[in-house]
This record gives structure tokens, sequence and C-alpha cells, in this order.
């Protein structure tokens, strides 16, 4: 039975409404192949401009693949990974997802950073139903069927940010200075933001000021001029979202001019321990991060999980300057072990029944247990907040009680919009007169 | 503040010996005050008690509390020390059965600060930091008791003023002082504050002065208020315009650093040089790399690799150009395309391979004394790192105008410049003064990349950022001529940093650039030589 009748057979089984079809088929590709390893893909830049935050992540996904082999595979089959390398540019993850799904047909990819990359391998995996781990903070107006998004929501890195800025302990902030690279990560970050500060928070449109700057800007003297002026008083914040190079500008022009972590902090969201290593730190200690996991967090299933990739960077020549462990690798790590477990629990490799297996899944993580929601393909986790050290690492100053649920469609842009991918759901959808209306109808 | 200070070592001695008991009426039974403090039902009533507060015993319990360094254990509380010892909470370390100092087992309970009360600790901290040893601490926590609005805090902030010998930090003592006069009962001292205010120009005051001119009922404050308001207004209009010009002269000197030695090599030579742009990231690449030495072998000399990085950037430049003059550009005079296209070339090979040996993304830290600045006006700061680039720059072009129009070797690379043919009949030796010529020109990119990493990123494609502006700086000076080099990037800088605050909008950078381009476009539409054409038969020979 060929890949594609296959496919053919699982999409005409999906119209007759009948999942059922589709698992009685299977067993038998399952004999006919055996005891074969089952592949899954890796895409993940090794080269060109992201690598240096999209390597490490290889690194953790094989390490986590290690683990999985060297305690019996899954299914009693080994896990064999083939690895992408996109070097960066949009148009190769596209091609080279395809070749993961057509070629190789692996069981899952794991892959992406940047927004970018990510929509440009949707259509590919939507329309071959691949199934896509991606580990990273996004922007969020999006639910795809084919994509487990492990990393946070805007409401699981970037609100609480806030919350935190805004309660006593973060000083009490009253102005908010939201600067970012000009491109759709920071826009639509901010759109939602301004919106939750100004609906969700009060604050006035006045104590809100918004600027871009395009990539590899150099000269932030006349911004961080604005700055000052903005927080003379001592109650405004940074709200950073500047990607990669300029960070470094930036926080030497800051500190330059005086204006200190203790009464102007910056919450920065896109940059963790990896990128830290490489920059001069100096001028950012004090600074703040919003993240769902910290290297320097002492618990103790993590404590063995930076151990653990210590041990690997040995193995694997990687500096010990450069061994670090931060947040999307944390999501990498355990986005592969929830991929195994589901695969072990729904005794298959087929996507529609993955998904099933995946809808509420458990597994324990380094910030403790890790739950994917039963309905969004999101993940559910702790958030907190990290204040930079000399060191490049961050002390933990405050976190979430709890979990905090995954929302892929933010409250305050999209009221009343969500997602369901179980039990027939069709993903996103939009709650009209008491009934929902799915976005997928609607076009 | 001697007075205090006895006070404070009283305050030490007696809780030190353990004499909480037999203190005089008054004194805080710290025992009793922290174990309310642990209680969340008695937790809001013990931070009260302990506003008032200047014993360090009770700074110390505060702190624990509020970084969770605060245990209930066997029954009886003690503090978390940063070295993992135990102390009671008067401080007194404590020791277990062998005598061995205590350490946290099992069965401690942290004690929580609820959440709506971190605030009020905070504010009794600040009062405590405030009559601290460091000087910025003192200064932080100074401003952030003026903003706080709670008048309780101006007897701590009085005392802290008569003992405060630093100037700074009195500044920021009187004004906090000042901020919380605004609310006092009495009319007079509220108009003496809001005069303060004025006077000192007070940004951080505006808040304030807002609010009480909102309710303020008698006359005389208010028109003080609003004149105070007109003042700090005034003045920060006047203090922006300064620090424009002063934005606009350091991103002159960006340019004129950055574009110096294209003067030389496109300007002098014609030379279109696509790999300036990575002589300058080499500069940038031997600071990392001779920083990185220094801190690997001779750290506490670390801050002094700047001063051997520099010259070693210029070297290292200029070997690299002379090497690319003597093994490509030399084939190719007189055929610009082809220059264009191989030293782009050049440019991409040496950018992959700083990305194969460096990696994505390093950086030059600062030595310590270029960090900061000078604080010229109440909150403009020139950044000492910037006031070096401006003084690197006029050094640079001070050193190169005197060695090319005052010294015999100028003299020859200015003939052989002007007319090869007759230079070389002369005997001036041209295939040398090119490659010195060109050398030259690249080492000066290289200074110009040394320095610029200290504001700046350190990566592969740094030069990329470098070359437009650069090539756009000779070009509109004219090409051929210095001085038309140094018109044009205080022209270009000073229009881009005073465009900029002009912009509105959320990508003000980005109009201020696009801005200054077409202005420089429009400008070379009507006068295609630039700023400073070449005049006579230089100008037929070079063009």
């Amino acid at each position: 039975m060929s890949a594609w009748s296959r496919r053919e057979f699982l999409r005409g089984s999906l119209v007759a409404g009948t999942g059922l079809a589709a698992g009685i088929g299977f067993p038998k590709i399952l004999t006919a192949q055996g005891k074969e390893p089952i592949k899954v893909g890796i895409l993940h830049s090794l080269s060109g401009t992201m690598a240096i935050s999209e390597a490490p992540i290889k690194e953790v996904v094989l390490m986590a693949i290690g683990e999985i082999n060297k305690a019996g595979g899954v299914l009693g089959r080994k896990v064999e990974p083939v690895i992408e390398d996109p070097a960066s540019n949009w148009d190769l993850f596209a091609e080279k997802s395809k070749k993961l799904l057509l070629q190789d047909k692996v069981a899952a990819v794991f892959g992406c950073w940047t927004s970018v990359s990510r929509k440009s391998v949707l259509p590919v995996f939507e329309k071959n139903n691949g199934l896509l781990f991606y580990p990273v903070q996004y922007e969020g107006e999006e639910c795809s069927k084919n994509v487990i998004y492990t990393g946070a929501t805007i409401n699981q890195q970037a609100t609480p940010g806030i919350d935190y800025l805004m309660s006593a302990e973060g000083g009490g902030k009253k102005k908010f200075y939201l600067l970012g690279s000009d491109y759709v990560y920071p826009r639509t970050t901010n759109k939602i933001l301004r919106l939750y500060l100004t609906k969700v928070k009060k604050v006035p449109e006045s104590a809100i000021a918004e600027e871009y700057t395009p990539f590899h800007h150099q000269d932030y003297q006349t911004i961080v001029g604005k700055i000052k002026s903005f927080s003379a008083a001592g109650d405004a914040a940074v709200i950073n979202t500047i990607n990669g190079d300029s960070n470094v500008p930036f926080f030497k022009e800051l500190a330059n001019q005086g204006v200190t972590a203790d009464k102007t902090p910056t919450m920065s969201y896109s940059f963790a321990e990896v990128e830290l290593q490489t920059l001069d730190v100096k001028p950012l200690v004090g600074h703040l991060a919003s993240w769902n996991y910290f290297m320097s967090l002492k618990t103790p299933d993590n404590l063995k999980w930076v151990k653990a990739y210590k041990e690997w960077c040995k193995g694997h020549s990687i500096p010990d300057k450069q061994c670090v462990t931060d947040d999307p690798m944390m999501h990498a790590y355990i986005h592969v072990h929830l991929w195994a477990k589901a695969v072990q629990k729904a005794e298959s490799t087929d996507v529609e029944k993955v998904l099933k297996a995946l809808e509420g899944l458990e597994i324990p993580s380094p910030v403790g247990k890790y739950k994917v929601d039963e309905k969004n393909h999101h993940t559910w986790k702790p958030v907190y907040i990290g204040k930079i050290r000399e060191d490049g690492q961050f002390d933990v100053v405050w976190k979430t009680k709890s979990w905090v649920r995954p929302a892929p469609w933010s409250e305050v842009t999209y009221p009343g919009r969500d997602c369901d991918w179980s039990n027939g759901g069709k993903g996103s959808f939009d709650v009209v007169g008491g009934k929902r209306m799915w976005l997928s109808d609607k076009s | 503040m001697r007075a205090l200070a006895v006070v404070l070592a009283a305050a030490w001695v007696l809780t030190g010996l353990g004499g909480v008991a037999a203190a005089g009426p008054g004194a805080l039974d710290l025992e009793s005050a922290a174990r309310r403090l642990a209680a969340p039902a008695t937790q809001k009533g013990a931070l009260g008690e302990l506003t008032a507060s200047s014993d360090p015993a009770v700074e110390r319990l505060l702190r624990a509390l509020k970084d969770g360094a605060l245990y209930v254990w066997k029954g009886r509380l003690v503090i978390l020390g940063d070295d993992a010892g135990l102390t009671d909470v008067a401080g007194r370390p404590l020791l277990d059965a062998q005598g061995q100092p205590a350490q946290l087992g099992s069965g401690q309970e942290a004690v929580a600060l609820d959440e709506s009360h971190f605030g009020v600790v905070q504010r009794i901290l600040e009062r405590f930091e405030v009559l601290g040893k460091d000087p910025a601490k003192r200064q932080s926590a100074a401003f952030k008791l003026g903003t706080s609005g709670d008048p309780s805090a101006i007897p701590v902030l009085a005392r802290a003023i008569e003992g405060e010998t630093n100037r700074d930090v009195r500044a920021a003592l009187e004004d906090a002082l000042a901020k919380l006069r605004l609310r006092a009962p009495d009319p007079a001292d509220r108009l003496g504050a809001v005069k303060q205010l004025g006077r000192r120009a007070s940004e951080a005051a505006v808040p304030q002065l807002q609010a009480l001119l909102a309710e303020e009922t008698d006359p005389a404050v208010r028109a003080a208020a609003r004149t105070a308001l007109q003042d700090i207004d005034r003045f920060v209009a006047q203090r922006n315009i300064v620090g424009y010009l002063f934005n606009g002269i350091s991103l002159a000197a960006v340019l004129l650093i950055m574009s110096l030695g294209l003067a030389v090599t496109f300007g002098l030579m014609g030379i279109i040089n696509m790999a300036h742009g990575e002589m300058l990231m080499l500069g940038s690449y031997t600071a990392y790399v001779v920083q990185e030495i220094f801190a690997a072998r001779f750290p506490a000399y670390a801050d002094s690799y700047f001063f051997v990085a520099l010259p070693l950037a210029f070297l290292v430049a200029g070997l690299v150009g002379f090497a690319l003059e003597w093994g490509v550009i030399r084939f190719l005079y007189g055929r610009p395309l082809e220059t264009l296209i191989v030293t782009w070339g050049v440019g991409m090979i040496l950018q992959q391979g700083a990305r194969l040996y460096f990696g994505d993304q390093t950086s030059v830290n600062s030595p310590t004394w270029f960090r900061g600045g000078v604080e010229v006006l109440t909150g403009l700061i020139f950044p000492w790192s910037r006031i070096f680039i401006v003084g690197l720059a006029l050094v640079a072009l001070g050193a190169l105008w005197l060695l090319l129009y005052r010294s015999y070797a100028g003299l020859k690379v200015r003939a052989v410049m002007q007319n090869r043919a007759m230079a070389a009949c002369l005997g001036v030796s041209t295939r040398r003064v090119d490659a010195v010529t060109f050398a030259l020109g690249t080492a000066l990119a290289g200074v110009a990349g040394c320095a610029l990493a200290l504001i700046g990123t350190v990566d592969p494609e740094v030069g990329k950022t470098y070359i437009v502006d650069s090539f756009m700086v000779v070009v509109l000076g004219g090409v051929g001529k210095l001085v038309g080099t140094v018109v044009a990037a205080v022209c270009i800088g000073l229009s881009n940093k005073l465009i900029e605050p002009a912009i509105g909008g959320t990508a003000a950078a980005v109009y201020a650039k696009v801005a200054v381009l077409v202005i420089v476009i429009w400008f070379l539409q009507w006068r295609p030589t630039g700023l400073f054409a070449q005049r006579g038969r230089a100008a037929t020979e070079t063009a």
C-alpha cells in the first residue's frame, strides 16, 4: 500500500466521518514494516543567521530521541532521526518539509523557529497531513490541525510580563514603551498588548508608546532619549521585542545614557540563555525576561536535565560556554517525549491517532507537570519572570501560581474566538449566538 | 548623621546581645514582632509597627521575608543567609547539637509574604536603603520614596539629607522631599516645594505637579505650580535640542570614521571597494579577539585591551588590504565594474570566513571607563563611548590630512592620483604608491570597525550595515575631496538626528533614514558631482 493511496484513503474515511476505517487499514502497514525504525524529521536551521538559536534545539531533540531509544524505543521500534538543514531560508523550509513528509515518510517533524518559517511549512503539513511539533513562543492567531505548539502563546509569556510589571513586586509600573523589530511577531504581540493594556488593565492610550526599528538597526540614540523622557517619573517600563543583534546597541545605549533596570526595567520576550551567552551581558544585568523555563530553576527534574545536557555537550564537543539550556530547548526536548508517549498510547504512528492520544496528555518536565490542552493543540505551562544576572543566567523573581491555559486567539483581539480539534472539532471557531461558527466553514 | 549612627550602633549592640527585653521603653520586641509577621492574620499589623523602625535587625528580617529566606524551623523563626548558614531573627548564627553551623534539612516551612503587603515591605526597606552605604542604592531609594507619595517618609528623607555628602544623592533626596511636601497640609510648605521643583526643572516631578494643579485650591500655589510646569517644559525643550545636536554630531562622527577609509580608496584612487564593510568587520573582530585573549591571559589588565586592539586593528585591516590590492585589485585598475564584482566576492568570502570561525554573534565589552557618560544637563547624558568616537574621528581626520597634504609621502600619493604618467616619469613608483594608499584606506576602516564595536554589534554581516552609508557619505561629499567627506558626514548625521525626533508614528527611525536618502538623491540630481566637486584637470583625469 503506497503512502499516496493511504492518504487518499484517510481523506475518504474522514469525509465518511469514520475514523475507524483508517484504524483498520493501518495495522497492515505496521506488519509490513515489521521492526523497522520509526523515522522522525528534524527541521531546524543549522547554518545561516538562525543557526545560533536553532542548532541547540537539534541537540536536545537528538538527546531526547537517544533517551527514548535507550529505554527500548517506541512500540518496540527504534526512533530514527532524519536531519534536514533549511539554512535560515524560508523557501527551503517548505521544500525540506515536503521531502521529509513525502520521501522519508516521517511520522512526525520537530522543527521551525521563526514565524515565517512556520507559515511557510504550514500548507505542506496541512496538505499531506503531517505532524509538526513547534517549540518556540509565538504571536498566536493560528491553530492548525497538523501542528502541536509547545511554546508559549501571548497569554503565557507577554501578558504575564505586563501583570508582573504592574504588580507591587514589579514596581507598580503605569506607562509602557513597546519597542520591537519591524516584523510580524513584534507587531502582532504589541497589537495584542496594547489592547490588553487599555481594555483589561485600563491603562490610558497616552501612557503607551510604540516604536519599531528595522533589522540590524544600530543607532538607538533618539529612541533611548525618548524612553528617558517617557520614564522620567519612574513609573514606566520598556517591553522589548527587538530581534537578534540590534539588542546589543540598544542595551549599550540604555546603560550609557543612565537608564537603569532599577528605575526603568526592560522586559524582553525574544532572547533567552542561549542568545545571552553571545552578548555583552553587563549592560543587561537587572533587566527582565519572561519565559516558561529558566536554566537556573532549582527543581530536581531540571537539575537532572541540565546535568544530562552537560554530559551530552561533552560527548558532542559543544564548548562549555555554549552548553546552556533555555525555554525553546526545554519545549523541544519535552515535545519529543510527548510524541513518544502519544504514539505508545495510540499504539500507532498514524497522525490522526497520535493527535487523539495527545489530547490532554501529561508528562513530567523540568518545570513540573506539562500538559497538552484537550482541544487546541497548545500546551499548559507555568510562567516565570527572571532577572538577568552577570553570568547570562536568570534569577527567578516571580512565577504564576498555577499552569496557564494556552489561548491561541487572544481574548482582547478576538473575544469569543477559540480553537477545538477534539471530537470532530474543526479548529478555530467564533461563538455567534451561542453556536460555534467554524472559521474553516466561512472561507 | 553622627547622632544617628550612635543610635543605630546602640540598637545593634542591644539586639546583638539579645537584650531586647532589657532595652528601654519604646524599643521593639523583635521576637514577638517577627512571630506576628510570620502569621498571615497579623502580618499587616506587624508591618505597620515596623514602619518607623530604624533597627538594622528589622531590615534584615524584612529583607528575608521579601526574599523568601525566612523559615519556621523546629518551632522557631530562622533566616537563611546567602552562605546557606542559619541565623535567628536577631542575626545570631545558629549552631546544631555538634556545635557546627546549623543547616536547613527538612520540615522547615517558608514564611509567605502576602502579595498585597509586598509594596509596604518594599517602602520600609527603601527607608533603610536611603541611609545605606551604596550611593547608587541611596539615590534610587530616594527617588522611589519621592514617587511613593507617602508623607510618612518625610522624616527619614530629612534625616538622610543632613548626613549626605554625595552631591547627586543629595539632589535626589531634596527632590524626593519636595515631591512629598507637595501634599503637605500647610500651603507655605507646598509653595516652597513647588518653587524648588520648578527651579531644578525636575522632569521627574511633572506628574506630581500636574496632580497638584488639579486639586490645589490656594491661588499662590496654583500660580507657582503653573510657572514651575512651564519652566520645566521650556528646560526640557532646550535640553532636547542640545541632545539632538549631540546625537547628530555623534552620528556624523560614526559616519565620518566609517567613510574616511573609503574616501581614500574610492575618493582618491577611484576603486569601488565593496569589501570596505568587511574591512570594518575585520577591525571589530580584532577588538573581539584581543579582548578574549586579555580576558583569558591577563584578566587584571582586561580593561586595557582596547589600546592594544586599536593599533592592531589598523595593522590587520591594512595587511589584508595590502594583500587584496596585490593579489586582486592591481590587475583590475581602470575596470571599475570588474573591481566592484570581485571586491564584492572577496567581501562575501570574508563574511563566511568570519561566520565559520566566530559563529554568528559575538560582542565586544566596552572597557569600564567607556561605560556610562557625563551628565551635561539634568537628565541629559553624553556617553563616554560616543565622545570617544567623536574624538577618534577628529584625530583620524587630522592625521590623514597631515599625511596627505603636509608630508612628502602624501605629495607622492596626490601626484600619482592626479597624473599617473607624469608622476611615473618623475621617478615615483606608482605601483608601490597604489598598494600603500589602498592599504592605508583599509587600515583606517579597521580602526573604525574597532571603535564602532564599542557601541554596536560584532557579527559577520555587520559590514552590510556600514557600506551603504559609507558610499553615500563619500559620493555626497564629492569624490576625491577630504573636506567633502567631512561636510557630508556632518550634514547626513545632523539631518538624520534632527528629522528622526520630528517624525511621529511607530517607525521614525526608518522614515528618518528614508527622508535623508531622498534628500541625498535629490541633491545629487541637482549636483551630480557632490558638495565639493573637483575642478580643472584633476577632475577630467579621475572622471
